[in-house]
């Protein structure tokens, strides 16, 4: 499994605050995604009713999953596919080696896939000597840089052209030095002439799954650069790497779910590409792989069924919460420390890295909502951030001061004469060292408040609290009335 | 205040009841929105009463994880406000607490549930209730200038609190509403939140303080002290002479009572 830097979160937003060019990248989500996604959703009037067939469909197939999972796994036997079930990421490596050894292969293409990235796939394969290319350019593009994806649907979104240039420079030998790749066409038409060689030399081509069709065993993808149909169809092994809850019960559901996804990730009707992969090759067809295999992959989710977490399950991998999430948007993707980020990583994450290591990220979030207002499949992402925060204060894993800081704040609210007392006494003690200024630049244990923005002091000249107030006022009445 | 329908008699059976919850941030920092609130709320036809022993929602509590806690300061409030036809708070973010979380926080006390639902169903933020319960489309206020105006994330999207407070300003004379470019876009409060990642929560409120000096509204109006005092201390500190106030003080016409949230230019704070 990949390594996290999740425990440093902090570091990493501090970092990602100070990187000017990633800065800049972040600038583009609203023009990039957010118009485009409103656009789309505003053309289609019946989104709102689609959303909740899509919920439905997922709610259904998670309380059925063994079902659908079993009825899956007979229909790619069927149509001559192999179905190899795995626990955990270690069992899902070494089922992609084993399949690469059989086949004595030297190359592997890759589709775009997040759980390849959840099972640190490449790094793995790399060491045991099998050349490894990404498709997908984003993912190209950071394999050439070395890097995790920062976005679940647009891995490089962090990087700016100019960088991918000086990657292209670098990495692809043989070629004008002097050539110009200043127009992404350029960066496109290089990495296109580039890939199209691996294409043609690829043993084993693993994609990753949108969608598992149980009716039909058939395994979705939706591309928009087409490079996931050369993958799968030109390289003569194809490996579907899919977790468990991809599984839908029909072809008529996967239809209905596509029609929420692409609009609600780039605001797209549809994505250019929508491939359906149904077996090896047959007799008859003019291409396609000789054999196909697909990695159903636990690796902590059925963990998730039948806790406060299982709604995760219906996650689609759209990005819309990411792509309108303000703390995304301030950080960038690589300050979540592992494979998700945003508050789908937010949530998911703990899941399947624990909540010790991943304990910041729930804690990362405003509750402003947005992600759940914009979340297809209407996964109440605040909800269950909200329950992983109980998690760590029942495991003594939020930090001693808050706790203790709670624990005090609670013991006064519960009680109300004292209350009373210690606001009165506090609000009249900021009032007098705002001496009049009506705020406050510091104050003791309120740090992080004061770090980025000055503390009004409590209102008027005395400090004095609206009970306070209000009870001089019915005092006044009273003696009026009298 | 005028409405469209006379509504003292809403109830059916003299002037609706309305329990005042002030919220802990109106109580300690900005009473006068407490009193712009009863302002508000008589001149709609209500009778207004303070229980004084309320302190909190139990919000800040809930949202660490630390539900027992939570549940200590809410439980007393569900029999405090269990007499009144109405609880009414100038805030969309406490009023969310009781609405939308207290049935959730006490989901797993079935004893509790009538109760809670009960106080649930009548709890509303001021701004909706006074347009939506009250049916109140217009007040006597006048306020020179141009504002603009955030929507807080909890009133928006947990209790659809969008048009109410345009609507009572767009009637407040002198007044000229100037919308921000991203007005539904969180400051970066987020009650812990902005004391827990001070980093990204200052990034989030200067993006906001950009919007709004863009604007060029000389006051910054929202509905929840959280936000207000998040984005006034801001404001502040980059020496911003843009006033803050809660939008009730100016439904209310009580701008007078009160210096705005936090200082004015050119005073160093302490």
């Amino acid at each position: 499994m990949n390594v996290s830097t999740s425990p440093k979160f902090k570091e990493n937003v501090h970092g990602a605050l100070r990187d000017e060019s990633l800065q800049r990248a972040l600038g583009r989500l609203k023009t990039g995604f957010r118009d485009k996604r409103l656009a789309a959703i505003n053309n289609l009037p019946e989104f709102e009713a689609l959303r909740d067939q899509a919920c439905d469909i997922k709610n259904h197939t998670l309380e059925n999953l063994d079902h659908y999972l079993l009825k899956f796994e007979e229909n790619v036997k069927a149509n001559g596919g192999h179905v190899h079930w795995c626990a955990d990421a270690a069992e899902a490596r070494e089922t992609v080696l084993r399949i690469c050894r059989d086949k004595d292969a030297k190359s592997v293409l890759k589709g775009k896939s997040m759980i390849s990235e959840e099972i640190g796939l490449n790094d793995f394969l790399e060491k045991e000597d099998l050349k490894v290319v990404e498709t997908d350019l984003g993912e190209y593009i950071i394999q050439l840089r070395h890097e995790p994806p920062s976005h679940i649907i647009a891995p490089a979104i962090h990087v700016h052209k100019e960088q991918v240039a000086d990657s292209f420079r670098e990495t692809h030998k043989g070629r004008d030095p002097n050539r110009s790749l200043a127009e992404p066409r350029e960066l496109l038409d290089e990495a296109r002439e580039v890939m199209r060689e691996h294409f043609f030399a690829a043993d084993i081509g693993i994609t990753g799954a949108n969608f598992l069709i149980a009716e039909t065993g058939t395994s979705v993808i939706v591309t928009n650069e087409g490079n996931g149909d050369l993958t799968q169809t030109l390289s003569r092994v194809h490996i579907a790497i899919a977790s468990l809850e991809k599984v839908v019960p029909t072809l008529e559901d996967a239809s209905s779910i596509l029609r929420v996804l692409a609009r609600s990730a780039t605001g797209q009707e549809m994505s250019s590409y929508t491939t359906f992969s149904t077996g090896p090759r047959r007799e008859d067809d003019l291409d396609g792989p000789q054999e196909y295999h697909v990695i159903l992959l636990d690796n902590g989710r059925s963990n998730m069924l039948g806790t406060e977490f299982q709604d995760m399950l219906r996650c689609i991998r759209c990005a819309a919460c990411m792509n309108h999430c303000p703390v995304y948007g301030a950080v960038g993707g690589h300050a979540y420390g592992w494979v998700y980020p945003g508050p789908m990583g937010s949530v998911l994450t703990p899941s399947l890295i624990g909540v010790d290591e991943a304990g910041h990220l729930p804690n990362a979030s405003t509750f402003c909502g947005k992600c759940e207002e914009v979340c297809p499949m209407r996964i109440p992402l605040p909800k269950m951030m909200r329950h992983w925060r109980e998690r760590e204060f029942e495991k003594h894993l939020s930090p001693a001061s808050m706790r203790f800081g709670i624990k005090a704040w609670a013991f006064l609210a519960s009680r109300p004469r004292l209350y009373r007392t210690a606001t009165g006494l506090a609000a009249k003690v900021m009032n007098k060292m705002a001496g009049g200024r009506g705020r406050l630049a510091k104050l003791p244990l309120a740090g992080g408040w004061t770090q980025i923005r000055d503390l009004p002091a409590p209102q008027g000249q005395n400090g004095k609290t609206f009970k306070e107030l209000w009870a001089e006022k019915q005092a006044q009445k009273a003696r009026g009335s009298k | 205040m005028t409405s469209s329908t006379p509504n003292a008699d809403i109830s059916g059976a003299g002037k609706p009841r309305v329990g005042l919850f002030v919220t802990c941030l109106v109580d300690m920092f900005r009473p006068t929105v407490g009193f712009s609130a009863v302002k508000l709320l008589e001149e709609a036809g209500c009778e207004v009463d303070v229980p004084m022993d309320q302190t909190c929602c139990g919000q800040p509590a809930f949202n660490s994880g630390d539900k027992a806690s939570a549940k200590k300061v809410a439980r007393p409030l569900i029999d405090m406000f269990a007499d009144y036809d109405y609880v009414v708070a100038p805030s969309g973010s406490c009023a969310g607490m009781i609405k939308k979380h207290f049935p959730e926080l006490f989901a797993d006390e079935p004893a509790m549930l009538d109760q809670v639902n009960a106080l649930s169903a009548k709890t509303h933020e001021l701004v909706s209730f006074l347009t939506d319960v009250m049916k109140i489309d217009a007040v006597a206020a006048s306020f020179e200038g141009k504002v603009t105006y955030h929507d807080s994330c909890s009133g928006l999207r947990e209790l659809g609190v969008k048009q109410q407070p345009r609507k009572l300003l767009n009637s407040v004379q002198g007044l000229e509403i100037s919308e921000l470019s991203e007005p539904e876009s969180c400051c970066g409060f987020g009650g812990t939140f902005c004391v827990k990642y001070p980093e990204i929560s200052g990034k989030m409120v200067g993006e906001k303080t950009d919007d709004i000096k863009s604007t060029g509204a000389k006051t910054l109006l929202a509905g929840d002290m959280g936000c207000l005092m998040n984005m006034a201390g801001k404001l502040a500190r980059e020496g911003s002479d843009i006033e803050v106030r809660h939008v009730a003080e100016v439904l209310a016409d009580m701008t007078m009572e009160a210096a705005p949230i936090a200082g004015k230019k050119g005073e160093q704070a302490s």
